[in-house]
C-alpha cells in the first residue's frame, strides 16, 4: 500500500463521511415508493392477523397433528438470520480481521430487526395472545419456551447494546455535521443518544471497554439462543427432532443464514448508496467464503445425520427418512441439499463465479434453502405419524402466507427506516481502519529503510502497542 | 406391594400437594359438588345408558368395589400422616392416596364390529364429556399384527406419570394431579401447542374454532377435571374421569364399552373393576402379559394393556375396519365450524 500523508487522510475521511451521512439528509422517490409498497405489504399480513384473531386459529392450515407450521418455521429462521451481527462484528472482532469494519453496522442492524420479527412469530402462532401475561404470572423454567423467551430478550438486549456503542461516535457525528440539515426532531434524537460524546480520550477508553465486553458477552449469548430454539424441538419424544446434535446443527445453520442474508443486504445498500468504494468486492468474496465454509459444515452434519440414520432406519426413523428422500418432503429436502448447501458451495468454490454477482446470487440460494430446512424439520417433525393414522397433511393457508409477506416485508421496512436514521456505515472505524493501514505501510516502508530485522522484532516496534491503545 | 416407580413416598406426596396447593382442596370439596352439576344432564343420559346396556354394568360396578364407595363423599385424599403409602390396614385405607389405573384387555375389544356401532368407548366419552367434534378422547387405533390381521386398540390419554406434555408446558397449565390424572387448566393454557408436539400418543386436542359442542356445555361451571365450556385455542384431553371414580363410578368409557374391555381401579388398593368384575390389579396385570404403549420412551403411563385382538369376543384378526365415530349433537349445534384433525384437506 502507498503511503499516505495527513492531507490525504483528512480527505479520504471527508468523503466518507459525505458518502455515508447522505441518506440521512437526502431522501428520493424511489424510497417512498418502496416503503410505501412494504407498507401495504405489512398491512396486508396485519389484515391476515386480524382476520386470525378474529376467527381463530381454524384459519391456518395447522391442526391437531401438524400443530405447527409456518409460524414456527418463521421463527426459527428470523432468529437463524439474526446471528448475522453477531458473526461479522464480535467473532470477526475478537479475530481482529480488519476488513470487516464497513461491513459490522448493517450486520449488527439485520440482527436487531431479525430478532424483533422473528420473536414476534411464537406470538402470532398463539391460541390466546390475550394471556401472554400469563409467561410473567406463571411461567415455568422447566419449560424450554421460557428458556427461550429468557435468551432472545437477553440476546435482543445484548444486540441493541452492541449495536448502540459503536454509533455512539457516529451519531455524535450526525449530530455535528447535520444540525443545519435535518429536522428538528432528528436533531434532538442525534442529540440525546450521542449522549455528550465529544471523543476525549477517556470517552475512547470507556467506549473500547465497553465495546470489548459486549463483544466477549454476545458469542456465548448468540450460540445458546439457536441452541434453546432448537431445544423446542429436541426436548420433545418426536423421532425426527430426537437428536443430541440439533443445537450445533442448528446454530451452524443460523450463522450460515445468517451470513447469506448480510450479503444481499449489503449488495443492495451498496448499489442504492454507492458505497463502493467502501464495501469492496474483496468483502463480498470473504463472506463469499465463509459462506463456503459454512455450506461444507453444513453438508457434513447433513451426512452425520442422514447416513447414520438412513443406514439403520430404525423405528419411526425410517419413514422419515424415506418422507424426506423420496416422499411428500422430498422436493423441499433436495432444493435444500442442492440447492441451499451444494449449488452455493460450489458457485464460490469455482474461481469463474467467485463474483459479488456470484456470491449474492449464492446467498439467496442459501436463504431460501435454509427456510426449507426450517420448513422440513417443523412439518416433517411433526408429519411423521406418533399412532397408527393416515400422515396428516399440511399446506399453509392465505392466512399464513400473508403473515410471512408481511413479516419479510416489516424486516425490510425497518431497515428503510432505520438506514434513513443512523449512519449504515460505521464512520469512525472506517477511517480509523483506513488510517491505521496507511500508517502500517508508511511505518513498514521506515522499516525496510532501517534494516527488516530491527522492523521486525515486536519490542522495536513500540507504535504498533500504542496505536492498541488509543484506538478509541 | 407398588413397585418402586409407582410408589408415592410420603415426601413425593408433599411435595405433589406443594406444587399444586389449591387441587386436592378443590377435589375434596367438589366430590359432591359434581353430582350436582352431573345431574343436570344425567337425565338426558339415562335413555342412552339404556340403550348401550351398561346401566346395569354400572350399578353392578358400585358394590364390587366397597373401597371406591366408603370414600365418595367423607373421606378426600389426604397425605398419610407421619406414616409410609405403601403400609397400613382397612382404616388407615382410607388416608391413602388414590393412584387411578386402567387396563384395557384388547383379548376383549372388536372395536365394536359386533355391535355394529362406532366403538362405544368414544361415543361412551364424547356423550358423558360432551368433546366437541372432531376431538376422541379416548380413540380406537387399528394396530396391524404379524400375520396380516390387526386388532383395535382404544387409546386414551396414557396419564402418563412422567408426562413429556407437562414437562414443556410453558406457564403450568397441565399438571400432574397426586392421584395420577394429567389434568388442563383451559382458563391458564396460552395456546402454545408444546404439548401437542411433545405428547408420543397424539392424545392432546386442540380448539382451532369456536368448539363445536352441544349448549348445554354453555351452562356449565368450568372445571379442569370437566372441561366445559370450553374457549377458543386452548388445549384439551381425556380427564381419566378421576371425578366419577372419587364417586364410586366407572368412567365413561368403561361404562359405554358392551364387552367391559375397560377396567378402572386404584393402585394403591390394589382392585379394579369393568363393571363385570372385581380383580386383583397387580396379579391380573402380571398374569396377562400387562403392557404399556411405548414403554421404552419411559413415560410411566397408568393405562396398560393386555395384548389381544379381540378373540374372547368372537373376532378373528383378520376382520378388519369399523364404523367411524358419530357426534350425538352435530344437528343440535347448527352453524357450528368443525375442523379436521389431520389437516383442512382431509
Amino acid at each position: 500500500m502507498e503511503p499516505v500523508g495527513p492531507v490525504a487522510v483528512a480527505e479520504y475521511r471527508e468523503r466518507l463521511e459525505k458518502r455515508v451521512l447522505a441518506p440521512l439528509t437526502s431522501t428520493g422517490k424511489g424510497y417512498y415508493l418502496l416503503v410505501a409498497a412494504l407498507l401495504a405489504v405489512v398491512g396486508w399480513g396485519a389484515y391476515a392477523y386480524f382476520t386470525q384473531l378474529r376467527e381463530g386459529l381454524i384459519v391456518t392450515a395447522m391442526r391437531d397433528r401438524i400443530s405447527w407450521g409456518l409460524y414456527i418455521t418463521l421463527f426459527v429462521f428470523f432468529i437463524g438470520i439474526s446471528h448475522a451481527g453477531t458473526l461479522i462484528s464480535a467473532i470477526l472482532r475478537v479475530s481482529k480481521a480488519g476488513w470487516r469494519v464497513p461491513v459490522t453496522r448493517m450486520a449488527e442492524f439485520i440482527t436487531v430487526v431479525a430478532l424483533s420479527v422473528g420473536a414476534l412469530m411464537p406470538l402470532i402462532d398463539m391460541g390466546r395472545p390475550d394471556r401472554l401475561q400469563n409467561l410473567i404470572l406463571f411461567g415455568r423454567w422447566q419449560s424450554p419456551l421460557i428458556w427461550d423467551i429468557l435468551a432472545i430478550t437477553t440476546y435482543l438486549t445484548g444486540s441493541i447494546l452492541y449495536l448502540y456503542l459503536p454509533l455512539i461516535p457516529d451519531l455524535a457525528l450526525a449530530r455535528d455535521r447535520l444540525s443545519d440539515v435535518v429536522a428538528p426532531w432528528k436533531r434532538g434524537f442525534y442529540r440525546i443518544l450521542s449522549v455528550g460524546w465529544i471523543g476525549t480520550d477517556n470517552q475512547k477508553r470507556y467506549l473500547v471497554i465497553a465495546m470489548t465486553l459486549m463483544m466477549l458477552v454476545i458469542i456465548p449469548v448468540a450460540v445458546s439462543v439457536h441452541t434453546v430454539v432448537s431445544w423446542i424441538f429436541g426436548m420433545t419424544l418426536r423421532e425426527p427432532w430426537n437428536n443430541p446434535m440439533f443445537g450445533a446443527f442448528f446454530v451452524a445453520g443460523a450463522i450460515y443464514s445468517g451470513i447469506a442474508t448480510i450479503v444481499i443486504v449489503m449488495a443492495l445498500l451498496r448499489k442504492v448508496y454507492h458505497l463502493e468504494e467502501y464495501i469492496t468486492p474483496q468483502h463480498f468474496i470473504n463472506l463469499g467464503y465463509m459462506l463456503a465454509g459454512f455450506a461444507l459444515i453444513m453438508i457434513y452434519f447433513n451426512l452425520l445425520e442422514f447416513v447414520t440414520t438412513g443406514y439403520k432406519l430404525a423405528g419411526e426413523g425410517e419413514m422419515h427418512f424415506r418422507e424426506l428422500f423420496t416422499g411428500s418432503l422430498a422436493p423441499v429436502f433436495w432444493f435444500y441439499t442442492l440447492g441451499g448447501m451444494v449449488l452455493p458451495a460450489l458457485i464460490i468454490v469455482v474461481p469463474w463465479t467467485r463474483s459479488i454477482l456470484g456470491v449474492v446470487v449464492a446467498s439467496v440460494f442459501v436463504d431460501i434453502g435454509m427456510w426449507m430446512e426450517r420448513y422440513f424439520i417443523v412439518v416433517g417433525g411433526l408429519r411423521l405419524p406418533t399412532m397408527p393414522y393416515e400422515p396428516a397433511t399440511y399446506f399453509p393457508s392465505w392466512v399464513e402466507w400473508s403473515i410471512m409477506a408481511g413479516a419479510f416485508a416489516g424486516f425490510c421496512l425497518i431497515i428503510a427506516v432505520v438506514v434513513k436514521v443512523l449512519p449504515i456505515i460505521s464512520v469512525w472505524e472506517v477511517a480509523e481502519h483506513y488510517e491505521d493501514e496507511k500508517v502500517i505501510a508508511r511505518k513498514d516502508a521506515e522499516g525496510v529503510l532501517a534494516g527488516r530485522l530491527v522492523a521486525q522484532h515486536p519490542s522495536s516496534r513500540p507504535f504498533e502497542r500504542s496505536r492498541e491503545v488509543e484506538r478509541p | 406391594m407398588c413397585s418402586k416407580t409407582e410408589c408415592f413416598t410420603l415426601k413425593e406426596k408433599q411435595r405433589f400437594q406443594l406444587r399444586n396447593p389449591p387441587m386436592p382442596d378443590e377435589l375434596k370439596k367438589r366430590g359432591v359438588q359434581q353430582e350436582e352439576n352431573t345431574r343436570r344432564w344425567r337425565d338426558s343420559r339415562r335413555r342412552l345408558l339404556k340403550i348401550m346396556g351398561v346401566a346395569g354394568a354400572a350399578a353392578l360396578a358400585a358394590p364390587l368395589a366397597p373401597g371406591l364407595l366408603t370414600r365418595v363423599a367423607g373421606a378426600p385424599p389426604e397425605a398419610p400422616q407421619g406414616q409410609d403409602a405403601g403400609s397400613g390396614g382397612e382404616g388407615e385405607s382410607t388416608q391413602r392416596l388414590r393412584r387411578w389405573a386402567m387396563v384395557i384387555d384388547l383379548r376383549r375389544c372388536d372395536g365394536c364390529q359386533s355391535t355394529g356401532k362406532p366403538p362405544q368407548c368414544t361415543q361412551g366419552c364424547i356423550e358423558g364429556h360432551l368433546v366437541p367434534e372432531p376431538m376422541q378422547w379416548i380413540q380406537v387405533f387399528e394396530y396391524e399384527v404379524p400375520g396380516g390381521g390387526t386388532q383395535f386398540v382404544p387409546v386414551p390419554c396414557q396419564q402418563c406419570q412422567s408426562p413429556p406434555c407437562v414437562n414443556v408446558c410453558p406457564v403450568g397449565a397441565t399438571w400432574s394431579t397426586p392421584e395420577g390424572p394429567v389434568l388442563i387448566d383451559q382458563q391458564r393454557c396460552i395456546g402454545c401447542r408444546s404439548c401437542m408436539a411433545a405428547c408420543p400418543y397424539d392424545r392432546r386436542f386442540f380448539t382451532w374454532g369456536k368448539p363445536p359442542a352441544p349448549p348445554e356445555t354453555l351452562l356449565a361451571d368450568y372445571r379442569p377435571e370437566r372441561e366445559y365450556p370450553l374457549p377458543r385455542g386452548v388445549t384439551v384431553k381425556c380427564t381419566f374421569c378421576a371425578d366419577m371414580a372419587r364417586a364410586g363410578r366407572l368412567p365413561y368409557c368403561a361404562q359405554g364399552c358392551p364387552q367391559h374391555a375397560i377396567y378402572y381401579g386404584d393402585l394403591e388398593e390394589d382392585l379394579a373393576t369393568n363393571g363385570e368384575e372385581v380383580v386383583e390389579l397387580s396379579s391380573f396385570l402380571s398374569q396377562n402379559q400387562a403392557y404399556r404403549l411405548k414403554a421404552e420412551l419411559n413415560t410411566k403411563p397408568r393405562v396398560y394393556y393386555l395384548p389381544g385382538h379381540g378373540e374372547a369376543v368372537g373376532r378373528d384378526a383378520y376382520t378388519k375396519g369399523r364404523m367411524d365415530t358419530r357426534w350425538p349433537w352435530v344437528e343440535r349445534v347448527k352453524g357450528a365450524k368443525t375442523w379436521s384433525r389431520s389437516g383442512p384437506s382431509q
